[in-house]
Order: C-alpha cells, then structure tokens, then sequence
C-alpha cells in the first residue's frame, strides 16, 4: 500500500458522494472554461491593441460613418505619424450563417499602420495592384478551403451595389497570416477605393481611422487635438487608444466580464460548499479512525496533509477532465459560429488559472476539516476518556 | 534476574473538570512496569484502569508527576514526539477492534509500516509475516467486514505488532468476544511475550482474561493493590 492508495480508499468510500461531487466540480470547470475562453476571445483584441494606435470614430455612434474629408485633416495633425481608415463591409458568404468579420480599407495605408499582418511580399504587390482583389485571413482559408486566384462573392447585409444587388465580387490575392498572434485571421480586407465607387449609397464616408502617433506619449494630446479640430461640427468625433475604443466596443453587448465573472463566481461559490461540506462530512465520518491513526504515531501534520490532500484529489478528479471537455466545447464552438467571434482558444494563461483555482479550492475544502481532524482528541474520540 | 523498570509512574495524579466540577481519578499513583510482563489491570468501571492506559501510551497527559519510559519522560514531549515516540514504542489493540473498514486485512497491517522507510516489497514481506503469525495469511484480501470479531481482533493484533512496539497497551481486548475467540486471543499475546519480549499491559473487567497475565494490578480509589500469578 502506499499514501496514494490509502487517498484513494478514503475517496472512494461513498461512491454515490464521490460522484456527485465530482460531477458539481467537473461542471462548475467546465463553465470556467468555455466562459474564461470566451471572454478571452473577446478580450484579445484590446489586450494585443498596439500602445501607439488610436481610433477616431463618431462621436454619436460607432456605426455612424464619418466623412473621407477627416482622413486629409487627421493626417495633417500635429503628433500624428500614420492614419488609414477602414468601413464595415457586414459580409457574408453564400448564406447568412458564413457571416465574416469583413472590411474596406485603405490598403497600403492599413497594412503600414497594422505591421503584425504578415502577407508574402508577392502577394502583397498584387493584392496592392488589384482594386477587386482581398486579403484573406489563414483561419478563413482553411475553413473554406479558398485559394489564391478564386473569385470570392461576398454579400453585404449593409451594402447595396450600384447595380441594386447586394453581392460584390473579389478576386483572392493573398493570404495573410498571424505571425504573432495579434491579428484575427478570421477575417477579411479590401480596398476602399473599389467598395466606394460600387456603393450606391453613402459615397466618400468611411468608417473609423487608425491613428499611429509618433509615439505612445502623445496619445493623450493627440487625440484632444484630433477631438477640438471637429469640435461643433455636424460630425464631431471621439478618439481613444485602440485599446479603449476594443473596451468600448465589447461594451456595447453589456458588461461581458461582469457577466462571466459572476457566473463563474457564481459556480465556484456553490463548489466550494459542496466540496466543502463533501470532506467536512467526509472526515467527520472517520473521527475514530483518525485517532487510531494518531495512535499508530501519525502526527498532527501527516494527517493535515493527508486531508488536504485528498481534497485536492477530489478537487482534480472533477477539474482536470472539464478542462479536457472544455478544449472540445471550444473547437466545437468556433466551427459553429465561424467567423462570428474572434478566435477562441484555451490558452495555457487559462488552464493554469483553471488548475491554481482547483488548488485553491482544494486547500480551502480541505483545510479546515483538516484543522478540525488535527484537533481530535483521542482518547475522547476512541470513547476511552469515559475513567 | 530483576529486569529493567520500563514503565515507571512516579506520584501521577489526574484529575478532570466536568461541569465545573474536579474528578479526581488518581492521586500520587506510583507504578513500575518491567520489560517482558504481562501485566492485567483490572478495577471496578470508573476505577482509571482506561485512563491509566491512555497515560502510558502518551494519548492523554498527567494533572501532576512522572511518566518515564525506559528512563526518559514522556509526559514533557510535545505533540510530535509523542507521535514518533508511539510509532516507536506502543502498539494499542482495542476492545472494537477499530479497523479501517476499506482497508483489507493486509492494508490495515500495513498501515503502521508507512511512517517507516521500509520498501514496498520488505513492508508486504513485514505484513505475511505478521499475519502468520496470527494465523490469517489467508484472510489477507478480506476486508473487516468480512471477517469474524476475533479474525478482526488478530488482525488488530498485527497491525499493533507490525513495528516491532516495545509495548502493546490494550483495552479490553477480549470485552467483544466469545470466551473461546477470547482465550485464543489471549494466547496470542502470550505469545508477544514468550516469543517476541513484549511487555502487554490488559485492561480487563474479566477475570479468566487476567488469568493470562503474570501480573495482576486491582485499581480502586485511585490505589493498586497487586497479586502476582503463581
């Protein structure tokens, strides 16, 4: 026998219990998982947001479009060293569930201002070359298996075509890939220059500008000097770090880490009574034989560590499996909603959070039946104190 | 040849505060236990005969004096001595034989040898030892509740014995047991001490149990009065 197997006896003593609190532990990770993964993906964006980049966009809405003429006037403002712009294009391919986080761009001017977007330089020059051309995300192309040189209908749920249709054509150009995990290649580009002409409404608006300033330091002036210029005119704007603008893009949905968080909370509070009470009842069951224990010569501390980690045991049996079913739920997701969210992923920043939770909670659940085991008085307990 | 006191209480007293009250149980007590005696307690209930037992194996402390074992004081240790001390010295064998009841024989045997050094393979080599000689090397795989109380009781034996304790310190041993259960198990700590010079100290209320020993101590109003076995 060794002190693994006397855990697991001890574990295994109540079958029913065991399973039921491992299920109550296995679920509450399994919620931890996805939901942590979720707010992840939604979060990526603004903890990658580069330190130097603003975004100016309306000051009314996000959606409401902004004049090219901005474009020339940011350019020339003080602090400033690069700016691009971009518009919502609200694509989808063949049908509404394909939909694609899709954009019309000032190319050269983008891809300058977003350096993380890798791209082979040969496809680089064509796709600059081609006005119908786009830029495909890897993630993109492996999902539809697209090719360099395919024509690519998209269908704009926002955009009308001169022509009254609301599919545009492209023509595949290059792939872009995400060389330092800082760009969502679940996505897609192309030029502004032939999403304007096509357009029937709407002409020479854009949608947001990225600013790069000449370095992070001037953020703050830079962006009250872009602010004042517009100031009382029909399209004042509202530039913030592209990190603010990602917060206050997320929340538009609600507060979606006050949401986890407390459904998280919420499940880890409710585990921690059950695991809680599991062991509290657990050991209060074995009163007796951890004072035979004691008289066999295990010390106050053998059986502390023994408890605690039995709790432990308890805690890893129900977690580590959810965090398994967690990494499917995930893959399963991403497929289901393609290009809808940004990329999930259950990151190694995620599973160690997931396991020093499952540490925690089984040095809590654990640590104080443990307490009360070491406070055993033995002779009380063996029912010899009786003279 | 006179052995070596192993055990010696020197003006032990105990007392106890129950609802506000103190219970003296013994005062001034003075006791000298030798190595290799079977020494049987015996004493109307509320005589100290349990409270006695809990003394010398180190589970409960003296209100005042003296408890030396083999020339060292015990009753001066702190919680982790006393438990390395036990693990060391005394084997306790109880009356409801106290197995751990997921454990099979073997497992509860064994348990006493994890706080050695010894392998895996010299601790299941220690177990079939000790349970041969109890004879139940056949009732290894068992669990508790699978065996009779005086198949339990032998296994309690071993476990008590499995590392090599000086003492076996127990509390009425036989109290669950049929008289012929009981005097088997009685031979069997006859043996510990004929065979493999342990000191046995019983607590008994039986008196064909104290027949066994070679020393018969009577505890009354916290006072010995003792008759030796002829």
């Amino acid at each position: 026998m060794t002190y693994f197997r006397l855990l697991r006896k001890n574990l295994t003593r109540k079958k029913l219990r065991l399973f039921l609190t491992i299920f109550s532990i296995f679920t509450a990770f399994l919620i931890f998982g996805v939901l942590k993964t979720f707010d992840h993906a939604l979060n990526a964006g603004v903890e990658l947001a580069g330190a130097d980049r603003l975004i100016t966009t309306s000051k009314v809405s996000l959606i409401q479009p902004l004049p090219f003429a901005h474009y020339t006037k940011i350019k020339a403002t003080e602090g400033v060293k690069n700016v691009t712009h971009a518009s919502w294009f609200g694509g989808y391919y063949q049908e509404p569930k394909n939909f694609l986080a899709s954009f019309a761009v000032d190319a050269e001017s983008y891809l300058d201002i977003y350096p993380e977007i890798f791209i082979p330089e040969d496809q680089r020059t064509n796709f600059l070359a081609n006005q119908r051309g786009v830029l495909v995300g890897e993630a993109l192309v492996q999902q539809y298996n697209w090719k360099i040189g395919d024509t690519l209908p998209l269908i704009s749920s926002i955009w009308t075509n001169q022509d009254g249709s609301r599919t545009w054509e492209f023509q595949v150009e290059g792939i872009f890939y995400d060389k330092e995990e800082q760009f969502d290649t679940r996505s897609l580009m192309f030029h502004y220059d032939y999403f304007n002409e096509g357009r029937a409404g709407a002409r020479d608006s854009i949608g947001w500008l990225i600013i790069k300033t000449e370095s992070p330091e001037l953020n703050e002036a830079v962006s009250k000097a872009i602010d004042d210029q517009f100031a009382n005119s029909p399209n004042e704007t509202k530039t913030d770090t592209e990190a603010a603008f990602g917060k206050a893009f997320l929340e538009q949905f609600g507060n979606i880490g006050l949401i986890i968080t407390s459904v998280v909370g919420a499940a880890f509070f409710t585990i921690l009574l059950v695991a809680g009470n599991t062991m509290v009842l657990a050991v209060r069951e074995r009163t007796n034989e951890i004072a035979v224990m004691k008289t066999l010569g295990f010390s106050n501390g053998r059986i502390f560590t023994l408890i605690v980690l039995e709790a432990l045991l308890l805690v890893l049996l129900g977690g580590l499996p959810a965090l398994g079913v967690s990494w499917f739920m995930v893959e399963a997701l991403k497929s289901a909603v393609g290009g809808g969210l940004p990329p999930m992923a259950l990151t190694p920043e995620i599973l160690l959070q997931a396991i020093a939770y499952m540490l925690l909670l089984g040095f809590v659940t654990g640590g104080l039946p443990a307490f009360n085991a070491v406070r055993i008085n033995v002779a009380a307990a063996l029912g010899r104190k009786a003279i | 040849m006179t052995k070596e006191p192993l055990i010696k209480l020197e003006g032990v007293s105990k007392h106890y505060v129950k609802n506000k009250m103190s219970i003296d149980i013994f005062d001034e007590l003075d006791l000298v236990i030798r190595e290799n005696e079977f020494v049987a307690v015996m004493g109307p209930s509320g005589s100290g005969k349990t409270t006695l037992l809990n003394l010398i194996g180190g589970i409960d402390r003296p209100t005042s004096g003296a408890i030396t074992f083999g020339g060292e004081r015990i009753d001066t240790f702190s919680e982790s001595q006393l438990s390395k001390w036990r693990a060391a010295n005394i084997g306790f064998i109880f009356q409801f034989y106290n197995l751990m009841p997921m454990l099979t024989a073997a497992q509860n045997v064994e348990l006493p040898l994890l706080l050695t050094k010894l392998s895996k393979s010299k601790r299941a080599e220690h177990v079939k030892t000790a349970l041969s000689i109890v004879e139940l090397e056949d009732r290894a795989k068992f669990y508790p509740r699978e065996m009779s109380g005086g198949q339990q009781q032998r296994v309690a034996i071993a476990r008590a014995f499995i590392s090599d304790p000086k003492v076996l310190l127990c509390d009425e041993p036989t109290g669950d047991l049929d008289r012929k259960t009981a005097e088997e198990i009685l031979k069997i700590l006859q043996l510990m001490v004929r065979d493999f010079g342990k000191t046995v100290i019983i607590v008994t209320h039986d008196p064909e149990a104290a027949k066994f020993a070679s020393r018969k101590l009577y505890l009354d109003k916290g006072k010995f009065f003792e008759r030796r076995a002829a």
